[in-house]
């Protein structure tokens, strides 16, 4: 009897050291975050009180409005940055869970020769950083005429090895008998893929989905080197020129309000998708 | 498939056709923009090269210069490894804790998992407006004004431009932002072992968390475990954003100079591309054998 009452006081003390971590964590992770939204919400004397806010007492938005009105008079109104940004994430992510998805499927079921070569070099491409290929891309992007340009910022992020990958694992788990009774009743090979084997990855390519469209929509590298014009621009680079980089504290409140709308929808596309992304994460490991 | 002497060339193309038109797209993008490139800046890292006139072969002279003359490159690939070995490590093992821990918890898992995982969502750029308020030099400054409300501090430290804290809090911020980079690998490899393991390892006289942990979950999730640290590694070896946007470029003393910066410093304000594919090539090669040091140290047993 003694015993289960000490036991069960164990249990106690182990929940609570849990919930205790657990909420240092979340603060660490979260605090930063929760200054973000409300930093946007904050007026301007509020932004600058002493001693400094954390948490909003009087939230507005009269940061959007200011952001809106103040910056669409400007040359580049901050809707055009908003629209950038969304067409060449969109555009890139449907490209890319086309393409990989294709070349994932066709490689698996299909085999053809040298198939195991060649996602042998996926493998290994893994662990190049983009930054490796960032010059001689350049060089190629140059060469097509497309700097400065929506397709620069496609184009090359297209066939990601990262991409490929997720899909190929997945693919593995489709079982044949299916795309064979699809094959004997007189469907084409890319109907087969259209129809049968696409919505069964549905998982793998809604998971490539938020990490592209993640990974892209944060892109700061390629439109850095890319664009030059400040129509072309996309929210991060954009963003940076608004704050005027490291040591200015210009324009406080728009640039909050301006952070909040490059940073939230990421976090969006992920909690609407977190169970896809969970399930295909299961096939993602390598065995070496 | 055995090799059919019958099989000419008509037979072949029939065979292999559909997978290859599948591939294709796939094939002409990824050897166009990663294959060639890759190879691409190999070649001109040997030349000189400035996108005006042709390149002219100087054989090892860049990496002689770049190994033997160039402080600056010294500098960055110092901070760039100490980052590395400090941030890719702390990154990975607090996204295998925080996994670990939400498969404990018994309410509250979509919370968690997204509250441990929002950070690697954001832009490094977009969060730097706010790290640059949280670690600003002055009064102002969160951490200031909780140290000297703290009385640890008596005037505020200039987080951001002394040289002395610069690298520190790239660091941290760093830290913030990978604590995700594996911890969906990771959640789904705790998932996806068979609790009924756990209850036998039991009976064979298993006691504690750790040693669960160290005898069944540690074997069974070498694979996530492989492609967890490959991405941590890419990814802090390529630091670059938050760097600059936090202590800008260049930054103090270039107390926050990383490789990556170099290059962008060569390649696009200069255009000395022969030189900055050299140090590309640099980082190709740190990131490539630390990615086999991976897959050895992973090796999983069939």
């Amino acid at each position: 009897m003694k015993a289960i009452i000490l036991r069960r006081k164990k249990i106690k003390f182990g929940q609570i050291l849990l919930i205790l971590l657990l909420g240092a964590l979340v603060c660490f992770t979260g605090l930063p975050l929760v200054a973000m939204v409300c930093r946007a919400l904050m007026s301007t004397e509020e932004l600058y009180i002493y001693p400094p806010r954390i948490i909003c007492h009087n939230p507005t938005m009269q940061n959007f409005s200011d952001l809106l009105t103040s910056l669409n008079a400007s040359v580049v109104p901050f809707t055009r940055y908003v629209f950038n940004s969304i067409f060449t994430t969109v555009v890139t992510v449907v490209l890319s869970i086309l393409v990989c998805s294709l070349g994932a499927y066709g490689l698996t079921k299909h085999k053809p020769a040298g198939a195991d070569a060649i996602f042998a070099v996926v493998l290994a491409a893994l662990m190049f950083s983009t930054h490796v290929t960032q010059i001689p891309n350049y060089l190629v992007v140059n060469k097509l005429g497309l700097v400065n340009s929506y397709l620069a910022l496609i184009i090359p992020k297209i066939a990601v090895a990262y991409n490929f990958f997720l899909v190929k694992q997945f693919c593995e788990q489709l079982p044949d008998s299916i795309l064979e009774a699809a094959r004997i009743d007189g469907c084409s090979e890319l109907g087969i893929f259209w129809k049968i084997a696409m919505p069964l990855l549905k998982p793998a390519w809604s998971t490539l989905a938020v990490f592209s469209f993640v990974n892209n929509w944060n892109d700061y590298f390629s439109p850095l080197i890319f664009i030059r014009s400040d129509a072309l621009k996309t929210l991060p680079l954009a963003l940076q020129t608004l704050a005027g980089g490291a040591g200015v504290v210009a324009r406080a409140g728009t640039v909050g309000a301006a952070t909040l709308i490059t940073t939230l929808p990421a976090i969006i596309v992920f909690a609407i998708f977190r169970g896809k992304v969970m399930e295909t994460m299961t096939y993602s490991g390598i065995k070496s | 498939m055995k090799k059919n002497p019958g099989m000419n060339g008509k037979a072949w193309i029939r065979r292999n056709k559909t997978g290859y038109l599948f591939l294709m797209p796939f094939l002409v993008l990824f050897t166009v923009f990663t294959i060639v490139p890759v190879a691409v800046s190999m070649g001109t890292s040997f030349t000189n090269y400035n996108m005006i006139q042709a390149p002219s072969f100087v054989w090892f002279d860049n990496y002689q210069y770049l190994i033997l003359d160039d402080d600056v490159f010294l500098k960055a690939l110092q901070n760039t490894m100490l980052f590395a070995l400090v941030t890719g490590p702390i990154g990975y093992f607090a996204s295998f804790f925080m996994a670990w821990i939400i498969t404990l918890v018994k309410k509250g898992k979509g919370f968690f998992s997204l509250a441990f995982y929002a950070p690697s969502l954001t832009s490094g750029v977009a969060m730097s407006t706010i790290w640059l308020i949280i670690f600003s030099g002055d009064r102002y400054g969160y951490l200031n004004n909780l140290l000297l409300k703290a009385g640890l501090i008596t005037e505020p430290i200039l987080w951001t431009s002394d040289s002395n804290y610069v690298l520190k809090v790239v660091m941290l911020i760093s830290v913030w932002m990978s604590m995700g980079t594996g911890f969906l690998v990771f959640l789904a490899g705790f998932q996806n072992i068979d609790p009924a393991l756990y209850e036998a390892a039991r009976v064979d006289g298993i006691k504690s968390r750790f040693q669960e942990l160290r005898y069944i979950t540690w074997p069974l999730m070498k694979p996530q475990l492989l492609f967890g640290a490959i991405n941590s590694i890419v990814g802090s070896f390529a630091v670059f954003d938050v760097a600059t946007a936090v202590a800008g470029m260049p930054s103090p003393n270039y107390s926050a100079h990383t490789i990556v910066a170099h290059l962008y410093d060569y390649a696009f304000t200069r255009y000395n591309m022969g030189y900055a594919s050299s140090v590309a090539m640099i980082l190709f090669l740190i990131t490539f054998v630390m990615g086999r040091v991976c897959m050895r140290l992973f090796k999983s047993e069939e």
